[in-house]
């Protein structure tokens, strides 16, 4: 299966209004509300005054947007190159255990934060090498990135929890809450009132504007976009595609180990099994959402960073389960693939 | 409604089709008998198949009348052609690889009793001669083995008239045998049998009646036995004197050497392929579609390794790797599927030439415009430099993938490099290409006409079901000897008397 057909999906002569997927999405969801017997304001209020209410809230939504965002980007790359890297999921927890197993080492050596900056340098590293992993395993073994990359989800997983449980084991208990909490040299720190790290911040903008001029601006984009849309047509041109998928998942790669290593050095301040919170598969719903447009992709990312936020105090205000947020999101990427679909077929 | 041997089974009055301007059959009137088997001929574009898409109701004709059995029918849809007992066994098999020998033969059977259909097929293949494991898996069958099992379930269905396209590609001498027994079987049973080939040889063995189709037409009608010269020249016509347009030159240093190449790609394959073009030559590969020359091509390109057997290319010492960038490559090869192979659909006229020329890592909207809007205007590319691809003609698309040849070119090949191109624009391509050869490279082209060949080449290469039949200067062979080789004749074959 590949991804082409729906980035090559941008026909002029589609005009079904793309306001027709938000109107969707919130009929189905109001609709669903409704059965449910719950009034969809009250929880539209509810959503809004705790993802937007406040700063202090807002910025908790840039805390889950970064790390989105940079998961976003890596998959531009992949969906360019006409490979659904479903196994971001798993490229974060890598990146997320390369960058911990960094903080770990016997200090003293460096100053903390060179020791922070080389930290996060192996979590992108490690993603990246875990991308270029199902990237072999297709071009080499021909199993398809998503099943390859699927299964190297659990392996992941897997690998979180049995360092959790076994050698970076909390002192005398071994428990779901985690690994000891660093030494807070090695947080990357939220000013007072802030939720969000301005580094964190500040890494997935410069990663989005270099993903957007990688992505358009450059020859290397132009040879994704050839190798993804005709694989056989750009081997006439000189380019290997097995080669330029590979350089697509160790990009995707690098910013999902990125995002891993921020969920563990600016959000949790510690290795948890739950440390990729969903979000490279979130990603993938962003990236469908925007229509694999760069420049949707922030916009949906906090929308979708919003939602998450914004769910979490449901539970208790409303008595709502907080997995509401996933069912708005899957209302918004199925309407969203259905109108594409629908221009699609029209053109 | 049982049509008696010797009887008109199908009878075909005036048949037209056109596709827009193209005059697919211009007046084709026919009658195939009952009990008989009847050949079908002639080169690619003849005709051959639009003929049988029209019988077996997969097209509609434009205007004539159809009569089976005596009663004037309208095919409209495969339904038709089923009902009135037409059926066709196609070049690729139809079936349902992943189900077994049995659950497709029911599949299009009445009733569902697999004990009795079981019997039922055991009894078919044994009449025939046919060995099909009832339990096999279709995907594990050969090519010719998925055919007996077509045939049977077409035989089962009771259909009265068989339509054979090129049966014979890709099955073995002995399937072959068993195949045509069964034919024979069949036709002394009062069915018809169609058999579209070029292999001269079959048709001899098995048609009682042979009919050659040339650009639409009847252009020849004869029974056993046949006279294969005359066959020959109705196939193929003609070529008028003089029409040479290419000189044969000095020829130079090798520039593609291939030794005891085999390959499994493709219908045909290629078999034991040793050969070696030099500078200076422009080679003509002739032969049906899928005899091998689209394999070899390819090969030669660099885009599909061999089986066995070694290329030399003058870029780098063997085929194995693409080189770097495709300016710095020598070899180029433009296929025939030029949106589907040679372009990139949704990249612009100035993204095209970006890819294949010497673009600097970051690129500007602008960059590349000028050199673009030069190229289109000294290629006459009608289109401007941000058109996508897949906006353009199939003439724009030929000459937009003729402009990313890089100068420094010294082997072209080309698929139908004039498919869908006029006379000018043709005319255009070959000067172009000259230039672009220089004195020190050479052309290899597939082309299907073969007038195009004999006046454009300066060496022919026929190919036969994967190898290469006859190697010869084109001015120093002629079209008799050319279409011999085609229908798979040797020059030695001709010598010996007739089998």
């Amino acid at each position: 299966m590949k991804a082409q057909q729906s980035i090559e999906n941008q026909s002029p002569g589609s005009r079904l209004p793309l306001l027709l997927i938000p109107a969707l999405a919130l009929t189905l969801v109001c609709l669903l509300l409704l059965v449910l017997g719950l009034s969809p304001l009250t929880i539209g209020r509810a959503l809004a005054s705790g993802s937007v209410g406040n700063w202090l809230k807002f910025s908790h939504v840039l805390s889950v947007w970064s790390p989105l965002l940079l998961c976003s980007c890596g998959l531009l790359f992949t969906f360019r190159a006409g490979l659904w890297n479903i196994g971001i999921e798993g490229q974060v927890i890598l990146g997320a255990i390369c960058c911990t197993a960094v903080l770990r080492l016997p200090g003293g050596l460096l100053p903390p934060p060179a020791v922070l900056t080389l930290a996060l340098l192996a979590g992108g590293a490690g993603g990246g090498l875990w991308g270029i992993l199902a990237g072999e395993l297709r071009n080499r073994g021909g199993v398809n990135e998503i099943f390859g990359g699927l299964g190297l989800n659990f392996v992941g997983q897997g690998l979180v929890i049995w360092l959790i449980f076994g050698p970076w084991k909390r002192a005398g208990i071994a428990s779901m809450s985690g690994t000891d909490l660093l030494p807070p040299h090695f947080w990357l720190q939220s000013p007072p009132g802030w939720r969000v790290a301005p580094v964190a911040l500040a890494l997935a903008v410069l990663t989005l504007a270099a993903s957007i001029l990688l992505l358009d601006r450059t020859r290397f984009g132009l040879r994704l976009r050839a190798a993804g849309t005709s694989p056989g047509a750009a081997r006439l041109f000189g380019i290997e595609p097995d080669r330029i998928s590979l350089q697509a998942m160790f990009l995707a790669g690098l910013l999902a180990g990125l995002a891993g290593g921020l969920q563990v050095t600016a959000v949790y301040h510690r290795l948890i099994p739950a440390i990729s919170s969903g979000y490279g598969y979130l990603a993938l719903l962003v990236v469908m959402l925007a229509n694999y447009r760069p420049l949707a992709v922030p916009l949906i990312a906090l929308f979708f960073a919003c939602l998450v936020t914004g769910s979490i105090q449901l539970p208790i205000s409303l008595q709502i389960d907080s997995s509401l947020a996933g069912v708005i999101q899957g209302a918004c990427v199925l309407s969203a693939l259905l109108v594409y679909g629908l221009r699609k077929e029209k053109s | 409604m049982e049509t008696l041997p010797g009887n008109d089974m199908i009878g075909l009055e005036e048949i037209h089709k056109r596709f827009g301007r193209v005059e697919a059959l211009a007046g084709v009137s026919m009658r195939i008998r009952a009990g008989s088997v009847h050949g079908i001929v002639g080169e690619n574009g003849a005709g051959k198949s639009t003929l049988m898409k029209i019988l077996t109701g997969f097209i509609s004709r434009t205007s004539g009348t159809i009569r089976f059995a005596g009663r004037e029918v309208d095919l409209r849809t495969p339904r038709d052609a089923d009902r009135l007992g037409i059926g066709m066994l196609y070049q690729e098999p139809l079936d349902f690889p992943r189900l077994s020998v049995l659950d497709n033969f029911m599949v299009a059977a009445a009733g569902h009793d697999p004990g009795r259909l079981r019997q039922q097929l055991l009894e078919l293949s044994d009449r025939f001669g046919f060995s099909l494991d009832p339990d096999s898996a279709v995907e594990r069958l050969t090519v010719g083995e998925r055919q007996q099992l077509e045939l049977l379930r077409l035989i089962h269905r009771r259909c009265r008239v068989l339509i054979l396209d090129e049966p014979t590609t890709g099955i073995s001498q002995e399937q072959q045998e068993i195949l045509f027994a069964a034919l024979r079987a069949l036709r002394d049973r009062g069915r018809a049998i169609i058999l579209v080939s070029h292999k001269l040889a079959e048709v001899r063995s098995l048609c009682d009646r042979v009919t050659v189709l040339r650009q639409g037409r009847v252009v020849a009608d004869q029974e056993q036995p046949l006279d294969e010269d005359r066959l020959l020249q109705a196939m193929f016509g003609s070529l008028p004197g003089g029409q040479r347009t290419v000189a044969s030159r000095e020829t130079g240093r090798p520039i593609l050497a291939m030794d005891r190449v085999f390959s499994g790609a493709g219908r045909s394959g290629l078999h034991d392929v040793s050969v070696s073009v030099a500078e200076n030559e422009v080679v003509g590969l002739a032969g049906l579609d899928g005899s091998g020359q689209a394999v070899f091509l390819r090969i030669a390109g660099g885009l599909l390794q061999p089986d066995s057997g070694s290329v030399r290319l003058p870029d780098r010492g063997r085929a194995d790797r693409p080189a770097k960038g495709r300016d710095c490559r020598q070899t180029v090869f433009l296929p025939a599927d030029r949106l589907g192979e040679g372009l990139v659909p949704g990249l612009s006229i100035r993204e095209h030439l970006l890819l294949a020329g010497d673009a600097p890592f970051f690129l500007a909207p602008t960059t590349g415009r000028t050199q673009a809007e030069k190229t289109i205007a000294t290629c006459n590319i009608i289109g401007s430099p941000s058109t996508p691809a897949d906006g353009l003609s199939g003439g724009n698309q030929q000459r937009l993938l003729l402009s990313l040849i890089p100068d420094r070119a010294r082997l072209i090949l080309l698929e139908n490099p004039t498919r869908g191109l006029d006379v000018r624009s043709a005319s255009w391509m070959w000067q172009f290409l000259h230039r672009r050869m220089g004195d020190d490279g050479a052309i290899i082209f597939a082309s299907p006409d073969l007038e195009e060949i004999m006046a454009r080449a300066t060496r022919i290469m026929v190919f036969f079901n994967g190898r290469i039949l006859l190697d010869a200067p084109t001015d120093r062979t002629d079209l008799q000897t050319v279409s011999r080789a085609i229908t798979g004749r040797t020059p030695e074959d001709a010598r010996l008397p007739a089998a």
